[in-house]
């Protein structure tokens, strides 16, 4: 056994083909220079890899969740655990993390909730008194928001909020007829509901000829044949391909960043999955976009003389401050739907109708906020993915409403009279989930595990995450929240009330899959690791594009804002490049 | 891309929209195992070597399928609107998902065990040999949680497992998924919901 080296230096050897990684390939590519990206898993194209318009029966598991933990039609490959890649968890920690190991990565198979970071989310300090501010502003990333905006498709509606910026948007989807329920209900409530912000074509993309408009089977987290949807792979990567600048390696797992004897990055070193060898490319600069966690782990792996605490790492922050989203929720079964009329009501496989952050915080315990996006309809049947199978309630709740006879029945039973309450409930759901802010701090984070190596002995990581008082102050806002929701609208519950010994409810960090913050950016190079422009303080040929570089999140989800920050810092590379500062 | 256009790269550009509804709801016994081909596209590698490893192995014996076929019947039985749980190939489903999700197994088994000790001790016979009459007399013993004697809540326990893997099975099929009328998987312009839908319900300016 050997490494394997290249004489060949590439101009750019960028690692993931995510969001942040597809968009520095995408510009660099377009730039005309030439850029070798470097992705752990297949390559997987939309057009051909979708399981779109596929019927539950033709799965095997009728779109269980056996293999993939959100369905057997979900696209992503990988999920909260792979065979051969652990990772630990320290303290009691029960961080869970989704990883996908694919081309395009994530953006395979996301919500397509596509909102922008606020100004007051730029200056979390000094806005709301917790966290640290951004070393940057929303002014300063507004252009490249625009740009994405454009290049990409965003529908929205335009709001005129604060802290909610809106965009250049494309016309929003209608509501759905049970998501209309709990714009009612919120409504009365005193929570404003908006369209939803996602980034699918309900109308053609001016100037994009290489990609279809939405045709409405609501099911993005299949990805989309037409490329009607946004995935890194359908919208960047594939189209940075037909530049001829960009090569991809697929398969290809990163070991370390490599540095010269100066300190700066020097290349890449990698095992290829295909035949388990180690091989070695040389790059001129390196841009880091693995993913939150695993550029974490490839930085505090690429140990050397020059950088004994890792790479980009003098400060000590690489791994802290990781942070998620917190989640809550609420569903119901609405009766005056029952025996509801049948009609497509597909959609868009993104968000149709969102109540963005409503509250004062001065008037209540916790800082920060939690937003609404609210989900219901008449959906395919199937098992699996986030809901299973629709109708295991119903044995449960035909006990608790009158039948077509309005005489009352004890629940469950069996036989013609069930197979009939099965149809009355179909498509009688309705519910939101209420994702929230985390404040990043320096006690949660990831770390190399001094004792455990994956298949291809790379060091994996560590978790240590809890939720504070803010935290869990935040989920039984949500609690009270869904409580007063599902009353209001006349629903019955199908989520049972969570006190403090669940956390009132607080999903375990990592199940919102937004995490971000552990290669955090900021002015002072002793407390982050990065400067504004996403380029290390340490090795100033070594940028980073993916959410790991978040200063602070807000409750907006991140996806747009790695997309912005990405083009952003991969603009100012190839500034730098021009006047050869790297 | 136009919408034409968008159709043909998923291979449904020569069909109208109506035809295109029509077409996505064949073969007429999809849903059923048509054959026992795994599915490749789009699959990782691992779980095209794990589904055909499922289907080369038998988890029930044909004693247990034949009570899960009575069983299954007797949850979704035949009536004007649809066929049977046995109609919908649901066993087979069930065959298929308890080798996929482990954790159903002895559930199952021991569930099937149950009801069988239950008959013989009442009628010297299996439970799949009873009479309907006799059938039918035990379900109603398990199947209504909140009346169920407190030495049945095995056999609740059972029935409650069964009758949502039945469910699960029925309700995916080709079959079910017509019987409940749902309409979508199918492309098309989402315009949102019919006024007169938005008018029985009061919604019209929300």
């Amino acid at each position: 056994m050997q490494i394997k080296k290249t004489s060949e230096t590439y101009d750019v050897v960028i690692i993931g083909s995510g969001a942040g990684g597809g968009m520095a390939g995408y510009v660099l590519a377009n730039a005309g220079i030439k850029v070798l990206m470097l992705e752990a898993g297949p390559f997987f194209d939309p057009a051909k890899d979708s399981q779109q318009l596929k019927w539950p029966y033709e799965s095997l598991r009728r779109g269980g969740n056996a293999t993939r933990p959100m369905g057997d039609f979900d696209a992503s490959y990988g999920g909260w655990e792979i065979d051969g890649e652990p990772y630990t968890q320290k303290d009691g920690s029960e961080f869970q993390w989704f990883r996908a190991k694919m081309l395009g990565g994530r953006t395979n198979h996301w919500g397509r909730i596509s909102l922008r970071m606020g100004p007051k989310d730029f200056k979390c300090k000094t806005s709301y008194g917790v966290g640290d501010d951004w070393p940057i502003t929303y002014d300063e990333v507004k252009p490249y928001y625009d740009k994405v905006d454009r290049l990409i498709g965003v529908y929205g509606s335009m709001e005129g909020l604060e802290n909610d910026p809106d965009g250049i948007f494309l016309p929003p989807p209608k509501p759905r007829l049970n998501e209309l329920f709990v714009k009612k209900a919120a409504t009365g409530l005193g929570i404003k509901v908006i369209a939803g912000r996602g980034s699918v074509l309900t109308q053609a993309l001016p100037g994009n000829k290489d990609r279809g408009a939405c045709f409405f089977c609501g099911q993005c987290n299949r990805s989309c044949k037409i490329y009607g949807d946004f995935s890194a792979s359908s919208c960047l990567v594939i189209p940075a391909l037909k530049t001829g600048n960009l090569k991809v390696l697929t398969n290809a797992m990163v070991r370390e960043i490599l540095t010269d004897d100066e300190g700066l990055a020097s290349g890449v070193s990698y095992v290829d999955k295909n035949d388990m060898q180690e091989y070695q490319v040389n790059a001129k600069t390196v841009i880091l976009a693995a993913s939150t966690c695993e550029s974490a782990r490839i930085l505090l792996n690429s140990k050397s003389a020059r950088h004994p605490n890792g790479l980009a790492n003098s400060s000590d922050v690489v791994g802290k401050y990781l942070h998620d989203s917190t989640q809550g929720a609420g569903v119901a079964i609405l009766p005056q739907l029952l025996d509801r009329e049948r009609f497509n009501e597909d959609g868009v496989g993104s968000l149709h109708l969102y109540a963005p952050w409503w509250l004062d915080n001065k008037k209540l315990d916790f800082p920060r906020g939690y937003h609404l996006e609210i989900f219901g309809g008449m959906m395919m049947p199937g098992y699996g993915g986030y809901f299973g199978f629709e109708g295991v309630t119903t044995p449960y709740l035909n006990g608790y409403l009158p039948g077509r006879d309005g005489k009352m029945k004890p629940g469950g039973g069996y036989g013609a009279g069930l197979k009939d309450d099965y149809r009355r409930f179909y498509g009688t759901m309705a519910g939101f989930g209420c994702h929230g802010t985390s404040t990043a701090r320096a006690d949660n984070y990831c770390e190399i595990d001094p004792a455990v190596v994956d298949k291809y002995g790379i060091p994996v990581l560590r978790f240590r995450y809890k939720w504070n008082t803010d935290e869990i102050n935040q989920a039984k806002h949500m609690q009270q929240t869904a409580q007063a929701i599902v009353k209001e609208m006349g629903g019955i519950p199908l989520l049972p009330p969570a006190g403090p010994e669940t956390n009132y409810g607080l999903d375990k960090p990592g199940k919102g899959i937004h995490e971000v913050g552990t290669v955090r950016m900021g002015d002072d190079p002793k407390k982050s690791a990065l400067n504004k422009w996403g380029q290390a303080h340490d090795c100033k040929n070594l940028f980073v594009t993916d959410g790991s570089v978040f200063t602070q999140q807000s409750e907006k989800n991140p996806t747009w804002t790695i997309l912005a920050l990405a083009m952003r810092t991969t603009e100012y590379l190839m500034a730098q490049r021009k006047k050869q500062n790297v | 891309m136009n919408r034409r256009e968008s159709l043909k790269a998923i291979g449904l550009g020569t069909l109208t929209a109506g035809a295109v509804i029509t077409s996505c709801h064949t073969p007429e016994d999809a849903g059923q195992k048509v054959d026992a081909t795994v599915p490749t596209t789009g699959r990782e590698d691992f779980e095209i070597a794990r589904d055909k490893k499922l289907l080369s192995e038998k988890f029930f014996d044909d004693h247990e399928m034949a009570t899960i076929a009575v069983l299954s019947d007797l949850i979704i039985p035949k009536d004007a609107r649809s066929g049977s749980a046995t109609d919908a190939k649901v066993p087979d489903f069930i065959e298929f998902i308890v080798k996929d999700e482990p954790v159903h197994q002895l559930p199952v088994r021991g569930g099937l065990r149950w009801l069988d000790l239950q008959c013989l001790n009442r009628h010297d016979k299996a439970f799949s040999e009873c009479t309907p009459q006799q059938q039918i007399a035990l379900l109603d013993e398990i199947a209504y949680p909140s009346l169920a004697k407190p030495v049945m809540q095995q056999g609740v326990a059972f029935f409650n497992k069964i009758r949502e893997l039945v469910a699960i099975g029925f309700f995916t099929s080709k079959m079910g998924i017509d019987d409940l009328g749902y309409k979508g998987n199918a492309p098309g312009k989402w315009e949102g919901v019919p006024e007169a839908v938005l008018k029985k319900y009061g919604l019209e300016n929300v």
